[in-house]
């Protein structure tokens, strides 16, 4: 059996009575990509040489006992900087940026002595949820290679479950940490806005984007989460909150937990069979003790008009700083302007292009408070709908995607489908508050993701709640032995 | 009926500082106007009276002490500039010479 399989708790324990070595976990890791990486395209970069030398160290040397992740295998998504390692953003444009400082995310799964197996695919800058606007490569589902594995952290997702690492960061500003572990397979947490500290992610969209883990298990989760957490005095949205021990939520007991169905959330445009895996687990969820009302969120079928207005305008003013130059890529010309111009244009892909004309147009003279102060305002409508199913509720339950994978090529010349994509997770960041998506069962082979939807910073209940579930489901997933057949 | 033309689009590219071929502004006008007209749903909703969401947080300033601390050197400043000179980023001239 692979290592990655039995968990972060019990790989640590192993590590720590010199049962396994570190070497062992890195040597796991590079054999499986060698093995799989050619057909899935996870990673970008990989740090072999590095990750070798780090993990024999740490043989050398011993760890600290109160480090659980040291040794640990991670892949990190290819937004988060990386003193000394390439960050590309799957962009040309940053093609040859090789960062001068480590994000704080990073800097932090450092310290407990996690090893970095390299940096993972993306769409471009983010802007994506299929990883196919990345500039380099086409990332594909392990369960499936001729589907693609969501994004925007496709490669995050689909290295943790091809079993490349043993997990993986990923940002998601619309989705794009929990629509990936849905279609993987996979656990992914998006944390409450400021919860986890940005500095050095690459920004998209500043009051959007946050970072979280992606794993295997809940467990997994709670103890990346715990890692990563926390204020930062180089973030200054970063929460002044105590980071809770999440692990110590998972006790396995959900009676009495207050569960919300929004009835928006299995209505129109959800596929039947990602409907019935829901209500499954819903069922489920109830066998365990747990009392589930129907809800209404009102203003739900608004968040992804209002998104790609609020996420587009912010981006186009973020973006702004590659202009070619202080670092990126810049394109030869006799003229500043034309070099801004030129730079830009062969920098960037047709995506993040379109989401710069898009919010420079809402953000425009003349268009702003059509555009782009009313999508402010809807975003408080949006806000105030999740507030009031709080007041008697503690989580909110749905599924994290409409459909399955879809086909690589399938939605990537259509816009507003592959927009439509994100309708169930894109409230959730106007709202500022988090969400897991765990795996709940499988329909025609894929998986299909289950979302609980929390409180501010309500992390703990979303760990208990999805623990107990996942306990107790009663299946576990594993497409090693599917698509890949390695 | 269009709400945007490839006028605007044009417009819109030079504020973005982008540029674009005549096939580029005719695909990017049918494809803005496409995801405009979505984001018009949004008129279906009074919003009158209602707040802008800018923040999810209650915001306030963050104050530190002003401390001089070590920064970045030079040379690390400089080492992802495409073209630098006497320590500088260089660019192409912003200014005709007297």
């Amino acid at each position: 059996m692979p290592l990655f399989e039995e968990g972060l708790v019990s790989l640590s324990q192993k590590l720590h009575s010199k049962e396994i070595k570190a070497s062992d976990l890195v040597d796991e890791a590079f054999t499986r990509i060698h093995d799989v990486d050619g057909d899935v395209q996870a990673f970008l970069t990989l740090n072999e040489e590095a990750a070798r030398s780090e993990a024999k160290a740490i043989d050398e040397n011993g760890s600290a006992e109160d480090a659980i992740l040291t040794g640990m295998p991670i892949g990190i998504k290819d937004n988060m900087v990386t003193k000394g390692l390439k960050t590309t953003c799957a962009s040309h444009i940053l093609e040859n940026y090789d960062p001068l400082y480590d994000a704080t995310v990073v800097e932090k799964v450092k310290t407990q002595k996690a090893i970095t197996i390299g940096k993972l695919n993306m769409d471009e800058f983010a802007m994506g949820s299929s990883t196919e606007t990345s500039s380099f490569a086409i990332t594909k589902n392990p369960w499936d290679l001729e589907r693609v594995p969501g994004g925007s952290s496709g490669g995050s997702a689909a290295a943790v479950a091809a079993g490349e690492v043993l997990f993986a960061l990923g940002t998601d500003t619309g989705g794009s940490i929990r629509q990936p572990s849905a279609f993987c397979g996979v656990v992914g947490m998006k944390p409450t806005y400021g919860r986890v500290s940005r500095y050095g992610l690459v920004a998209f969209a500043s009051s959007l984007d946050q970072a979280g883990p992606i794993t295997r298990t809940v467990e997994d989760n709670a103890y990346l989460l715990e890692t990563i957490a926390g204020l930062d005095r180089h973030d200054s949205t970063s929460a002044d909150l105590a980071v809770p021990h999440y692990a110590a939520a998972l006790t396995g007991d959900i009676k009495g937990l207050r569960v919300a169905v929004p009835k928006e959330y299995l209505g129109e445009g959800i596929d039947e069979s990602v409907k019935a895996n829901i209500r499954a687990a819903i069922k489920q969820l109830e066998s365990l003790g747990a009392v589930v009302d129907e809800v209404s969120l009102p203003h739900s079928k608004y968040a992804v008009p209002a998104y790609y207005i609020i996420a587009s305008s912010e981006a186009s003013a973020n973006l702004a700083r590659f202009d070619g130059v202080r670092y990126g890529v810049r394109a030869e010309t006799n003229d500043l302007i034309d070099m801004y111009n030129k730079s830009r244009s062969e920098g960037f892909g047709d995506e993040v292009k379109r989401r710069i004309m898009l919010g420079t147009f809402a953000l425009s003279s003349g268009y702003y408070d059509a555009y782009y102060k009313k999508a402010q305002q809807v975003r408080t409508l949006i806000k105030q709908d999740f507030e009031k199913v709080f007041k008697d509720h503690d989580i909110i339950v749905g599924p994290t995607t409409p459909t399955t994978a879809f086909k690589i090529g399938e939605n990537i010349d259509d816009p507003l489908t592959m927009y439509a994509n994100d309708l169930l997770t894109i409230p959730v960041n106007l709202a500022g508050i988090p969400a897991i998506s765990l795996p709940c069962g499988l329909a025609d082979g894929l998986p299909v993701g289950l979302q609980m939807i929390g409180r501010p910073f309500g992390e703990e209940t979303l760990y208990r709640a999805a623990h107990a579930y996942e306990q107790t489901a009663g299946f576990t997933l594993t497409p090693a032995k599917g698509a890949m057949n390695k | 009926m269009s709400r945007i033309d490839e006028e605007q689009v044009k417009y819109v590219a030079n504020l973005a500082r982008l540029s674009f071929n005549d096939q580029e502004i005719k695909t990017f006008t049918t494809q803005l106007d496409a995801i405009i007209g979505f984001a018009e749903q949004l008129n279906e909703l009074d919003t009158e009276g209602i707040e802008p969401t800018t923040h999810v947080l209650d915001m306030y300033n963050v104050m530190r002490e002003d401390v001089v601390e070590p920064s970045l050197p030079r040379e690390e400043a400089l080492k992802n500039a495409p073209l630098q000179e006497d320590g500088q980023v260089k660019v192409p001239l912003i200014m005709e010479a007297d």
